[in-house]
């Protein structure tokens, strides 16, 4: 059906899409560049001219840049690790024939419904609480001192209220990938006399390499954002401010709009070279 | 070593009864096949003796010792599947490794079976390739070398054959007959193609609904099916079954006859009746006449070179030592 005629047919009918998409991204971008080259101060001044690389120098020798750089790159490590891992092992649970099926899928999916300022309020106010928090309850039971999860453990409690939000997406991809494979490929392992446990590894893991690829490849897009469950919990405290959280104080706290697009560029730099080194190390199963 | 008795076995899933208890013995070094229509219970009997699927009552002995329980792994046998059930993300020479690995088998000694297996099979030059990128009779054989290398006491068949084009099945059934020949090993095979039972079996066992309807060797059931189901699934064109006035005549319910085992003529017969529809098929041609009573149509194998048109007259007479008889019950009349 591949004609000329429907070959530019279509490509009239996609342009305004493409136009659009494009506009989106090229504006916001554009903007960014023209402010980071610019001594910008909203409330002092406003518009104080061309200052060049100034910006750029001073957002990468400011003492918070490479804490800013390690946190995100550990957020988004720890909560993809905890995800693949456990997305693994719920999806291999969740395919197991067991009663109420539908309605536990379910259930396993909604964390992925609440927006993130919701749960990382719920996880704030009735779960790490070191008051009231129900963990706080269960430390208490066993007889130990509650630990004050936001401030303590910072870091570990954000990774796990975003690998809490993230895990049913995860889960959800690899499920599916399960319960396509073929039913006579393990049972030909087992007449081949692998057990469980080397089933797992040489047939189930293999064939779902292609669905974990697709989901760290998603997963850090998103991640590489996270925000709210930063602003909602700690508000960049205790060792939790990312390379995005920086920016946001750079902009808003500081009002200094040249910095922080300085910084918004060195953002989407550093999102390049994550892509570059997960396209290297995982992109590969996507073909074929 | 290759001996399987089962005894008493039978197989429920939920109330559904798939098969009933049945006793079957598969001797040592024999080519059985399995036979019979889709739903048959053919490929669940398989299944029970590879142990993927747990039997409900009876018991199932291999070599002499009681295997009921033991798990698939453990019981020395091989299996082909309808899908090949390849690894698709393994080379050729992995997917043959792969029970010798999972079984300890020594590297050096790995390397000598898969080279044996290749030259067999004649994957030699296949073995770096994935299973994506072979054709379905190389595929085929993959799953078969991955089943020699095991060195099993029995190899078990599921319909392997089924997803090849026609060309490919008729040469794949020679092959797999040859590897019998060479290897000598127990063979189970399922197939619903009666060809195939009939080229490739030492003994056939025609299931139906789960019960064993016969066993025997190929030439057996061709020359004495035990009821009317066997003697319309074994040969091909179907044998035609006559009922009524002229069954009588023989003293039996039903009668049989096979169409190779009619004569035609234009002149004089038994029967008479029109052409129907005629397959030329080069070598013979299945004539399908009507107008004869308790058949309708009659199938008829002739010569290929015999010039008979659509709607001509013929007449038939039936090649009496090779008929049929069958009872009120279906059994066969002595």
């Amino acid at each position: 059906m591949a004609t000329q005629h429907s070959r530019s047919a279509a490509r009239f009918m996609m342009a305004p899409a493409v136009v659009l998409l494009l506009g989106w991204m090229l504006v916001p971008l554009t903007m960014t560049l023209y402010f980071s080259f610019k001594k910008y101060l909203p409330l002092r001044g406003g518009d104080l001219g061309w200052v060049g690389f100034d910006n750029y120098v001073r957002f990468v020798t400011s003492s918070a840049f490479w804490p800013s750089v390690m946190t995100t790159l550990i957020i988004v490590g720890g909560v993809l690790l905890i995800t693949v891992v456990f997305g693994v092992l719920l999806a291999i649970l969740l395919n197991q024939p067991m009663w109420g099926q539908g309605i536990v899928r379910i259930l396993v999916i909604a964390p992925f419904f609440v927006m993130p300022t919701v749960s990382a309020l719920v996880w704030k106010n009735m779960f790490m609480d070191p008051n009231y928090g129900l963990l706080a309850y269960l430390w208490e039971f066993f007889g130990a001192q509650p630990v004050e999860w936001l401030s303590q453990a910072s870091l570990t409690s954000i990774i796990m209220i975003v690998s809490w939000q993230w895990l049913p997406f995860a889960t959800l991809i690899l499920l599916t990938a399960i319960q396509s494979l073929d039913s006579e490929q393990l049972e030909a392992a087992e007449m081949d006399s692998a057990p469980a446990f080397k089933r797992f590894i040489y047939i189930v893991l293999p064939h779902l390499s292609r669905a974990v690829t697709v989901v760290i490849l998603i997963q850090t897009i998103f991640l590489l954002s996270i925000f709210a469950e930063i602003f909602v919990t700690t508000g960049g405290a205790f060792g939790t401010r990312t390379l995005t959280y920086l920016i946001f104080q750079r902009v808003l706290e500081s009002q200094n709009v040249g910095l922080g697009s300085a910084g918004g560029v060195y953002a989407i730099i550093l999102a390049n070279i994550v892509a570059i080194f997960l396209m290297r190390i995982v992109g590969k199963n996507l073909d074929a | 070593m290759g001996h399987i008795k089962l005894d008493q076995v039978s197989k429920t899933f939920g109330s559904v009864e798939v098969i009933p208890p049945l006793d079957l013995t598969i001797e040592d070094g024999e080519f059985t096949v399995f036979v019979g229509p889709s739903g048959c219970g053919k490929s669940t009997l398989l299944r029970l003796i590879a142990g993927l699927e747990d039997i409900t009552s009876g018991h199932i002995e291999i070599d002499g010792a009681d295997a009921t329980l033991v798990p698939p792994a453990k019981r020395g046998l091989a299996m082909v599947f309808q899908s090949y059930a390849l690894y698709p993300h393994m080379t050729v020479r992995k997917n043959i490794a792969f029970p010798m690995k999972m079984a300890g088998v020594p590297k050096a000694e790995q390397e000598k079976r898969i080279t044996a297996a290749a030259l067999a099979l004649n994957l030699t030059d296949y073995l770096d390739r994935r299973p994506g990128q072979l054709s379905g009779g190389q595929r085929q054989r993959v799953a078969i070398g991955r089943a020699i290398v095991r060195e099993p006491s029995a190899f078990l068949f599921d319909e392997p054959l089924s997803n090849l084009d026609a060309a490919l099945r008729v040469g794949m059934r020679m092959e797999i007959s040859e590897l019998h020949k060479k290897l000598a090993t127990t063979m189970v095979y399922v197939t619903h193609d009666q060809v195939e039972a009939m080229t490739m079996a030492d003994k056939i066992v025609v299931l139906q609904a789960g019960v064993i309807e016969q066993v025997g060797s190929p030439l057996e059931l061709y020359r004495a099916p035990r009821n009317k189901f066997v003697a319309g699934f074994i040969g091909s064109p179907k044998m035609n079954l006559i009922e009524g006035a002229e069954a009588a005549k023989h003293g039996a319910e039903t009668i049989g006859i096979r169409p190779e085992h009619i004569e035609v003529s234009t002149t004089e017969g038994t029967w008479q009746g029109t052409i129907g529809v005629a397959e030329h098929l080069g070598s013979d041609t299945f004539l399908h006449v009507h107008g004869i009573e308790g058949c309708d149509p009659m199938t008829v194998r002739v010569n290929g070179e015999l010039s008979l048109k659509h709607r001509e007259r013929v007449y038939l007479t039936p090649n009496l030592t090779h008929l049929h008889r069958f009872g009120a019950d279906g059994l066969r009349l002595e």
